[in-house]
């Protein structure tokens, strides 16, 4: 199952030329917003005409410029959920998520009932879309996508139209839908949390073009993202797995390569794999083990790559027994401590956000 | 009020002339008002001049160019009176054509607005749902538009019991068959001590276009209680 996007578009300043390909899970189209990460979608979607190159799912043509071939947006099979949530007003929500049914004579192997459960949808069925929250609508939404039997699910940063709270309240169902739902989705954001729960594979996007692709820990690990994300928010994923609790002091202890890690407690079962996120402003480096400090997490780490440029600072590439992590210091520090690629480290890590609660699909094969 | 019989046969008249012709013109309306909305071909504005001429014109001269296109011996009437059998000149049938005529401009212009006010987003999730264009049309685009069609029929409606001038010159004044409420009333008007005729079928008609309009509004309510656009 996969999707072949192959795209040249040119308007005004704006030029696109993407090349990439999208398998199971999900794969997240990541970028700073102007970059064309909507243009992409509503392209394959057949939305939105390119000038030029392919686009093929499952191997079939959904368009190829140089064969004249443009599938229309309903013979295309590809699911979209957009930004707003676009129920449509007169009908109600069971009449929106059998649309496809009815409308669009599609018939998913899905059962209404999974997805109402999958969605927590069963009570609203009645309801009329302007009753619903902002949150729920964009729930309905998604389920009625699925309900259209697609052969991939396009989601257009389905949570950037939501506050805080309702983003918080519609992430599990996302999670639950990437682990669950079977279906390959191509999803776009420019969150990075919301990035690291859900995405599998990424493609990361910088003016219409892309800079990086792959599985998302070696992405995220490998390159600087700072110029897609922000200086604040870059940094590496990892995958530890959890070894060991310390309920005295509220710890779930996580075992990284050799190291051990500690976070607060996660409260699941032993053995249980996770993805941390560590930005990169949150790792300091030592040449020596430190004693007496109030970092409790330590990790020796090797000297991939050291980059500078003329600001202040330097980002330090590790890699921890063959996963990366990127510590951002000084140019100073760098050079007074004397680093370099293949020096041995320890990487003092100040802060980890645990992300999801499973090995990403490439850990599986 | 008690009306004479030939009264009566107005009335009836009347309102035939205007329910067919503002039936008979609805699925006309939405294809131009679509075409207006939506499209986008050379000619377009020639083609929105030309159907709100009939506002503009003299109703006479709108009268006068039904004749000779849609008389009997008109390039139309000759056409549409061989292949359909339909005849319109001096018949109730040409009646119902001057009102609808009239009419047009004013039920296209509120289909139109209520078509470039549809929210064409809804139209792209519903082919991404797999449904064609023609389905799109009937599932989405149309239920959406509905209350600028009622108020578009309405307008037309009340256009067509009013309507005299093209009427009058185009089919005549023929008690039976093509005198119509106002057609009626002008007839009163001409004979001496008639007026009581007047005043009773000008209350009918007031009668008429008020009942029209509040139907319409109650209908519209009903449909705007039923979905509330966010």
């Amino acid at each position: 199952m996969s999707l072949a996007v192959d795209l040249k578009e040119r308007r005004g300043d704006f030029t696109l030329d993407v090349s990439f390909e999208a398998g199971r899970g999900v794969t997240a189209l990541f970028g700073r917003s102007g970059a064309g990460k909507t243009t992409i979608v509503t392209m394959v979607a057949g939305l939105q005409r390119p000038r030029e190159g392919r686009i093929l799912l499952n191997g079939r043509v959904l368009f190829d410029a140089n064969a004249r071939k443009n599938l229309p947006t309903w013979r295309r099979k590809v699911g979209m959920v957009f930004q707003e949530a676009r129920l449509f007003p007169h009908l109600s929500v069971k009449s929106n998520l059998l649309y496809g049914r009815w409308a669009g004579r599609r018939h998913a192997e899905t059962r209404l009932e999974s997805v109402l459960s999958l969605l927590g949808l069963e009570s609203f069925l009645e309801r009329r879309p302007h009753t619903l929250s902002g949150g729920e609508a964009q729930r309905v939404a998604i389920g009625r996508a699925l309900m259209a039997a697609p052969e991939i699910l396009l989601m257009d940063e389905p949570l950037s139209n939501l506050d805080g709270a309702r983003r918080a309240e519609i992430l599990p169902f996302l999670e639950k839908l990437a682990h669950e739902g079977g279906i390959p989705i191509l999803y776009v954001s420019h969150a990075v949390d919301e990035v690291a729960r859900l995405a599998d594979s990424i493609v990361v996007l910088t003016e219409g073009r892309v800079v990086a692709s792959g599985p998302i820990e070696q992405v995220f690990g490998r390159t600087d993202l700072g110029p897609a994300t922000g200086r604040h928010e870059a940094g590496a994923l990892l995958v530890a797995e959890i070894v060991g609790s310390d309920p005295e002091f509220a710890l779930t202890r996580l075992r990284l390569d050799s190291a051990e890690v500690v976070v607060p407690a996660l409260g699941r079962s032993l053995g249980t794999k996770v993805r941390l996120r560590v930005r990169s402003q949150d790792v300091a480096i030592a040449l020596a083990p430190p004693e007496q400090t109030s970092v409790r997490n330590v990790v020796p780490a090797d000297i991939v790559s050291i980059e500078t440029g003329e600001d202040a600072y330097a980002e330090v590439l590790l890699s921890a027994g063959g996963q990366y992590l990127r510590s951002r210091i000084t140019r100073k520090s760098a050079a007074e401590l004397g680093l370099r690629p293949g020096l041995r480290v320890f990487a003092l890590i100040k802060s980890i956000a645990v992300e999801a609660d499973r090995a990403p699909l490439s850990y599986h094969g | 009020m008690n009306f004479t019989p030939a009264e009566y046969v107005a009335i009836g008249l009347s309102l035939r002339v205007a329910v067919v012709a503002t039936l008979v013109s609805l699925p006309f309306g939405i294809a131009v008002a679509m075409l207006l909305a939506r499209g986008r071909f050379p000619g377009k504005t020639l083609l929105d001049g030309l159907i709100h001429l009939p506002l503009v014109l003299p109703p006479v001269v709108t009268g006068y160019l039904l004749l000779i296109g849609f008389g009997r011996r008109g390039p139309f009437g000759a056409f549409l009176e061989q292949t359909f059998g339909l005849v319109f000149a001096f018949r109730w049938t040409g009646a119902a054509l001057a009102s609808a005529v009239m009419g047009f401009p004013l039920m296209v212009r509120a289909v139109r607005l209520s078509i470039e006010s549809v929210d064409r987003r809804l139209e792209d999730a519903a082919a991404s749902l797999g449904a064609r264009r023609i389905v799109v049309f009937a599932t989405v685009t149309l239920p959406l538009v509905f209350p600028g069609l009622l108020a578009g029929a309405v307008l037309a409606f009340a256009r067509a019991i009013g309507e005299f001038g093209a009427t009058i010159t185009f089919v005549s004044n023929i008690p039976g068959e093509t005198q119509t409420i106002p057609s009626a009333i002008y007839t009163a008007l001409q004979i001496p001590g008639s007026e009581s005729a007047a005043i009773r079928l000008s209350l009918v008609s007031i009668v008429i276009s008020l009942t029209a309009l509040v139907l319409s509004e109650v209908l519209a309510q009903r449909m705007r209680r039923r979905r509330v656009t966010p």
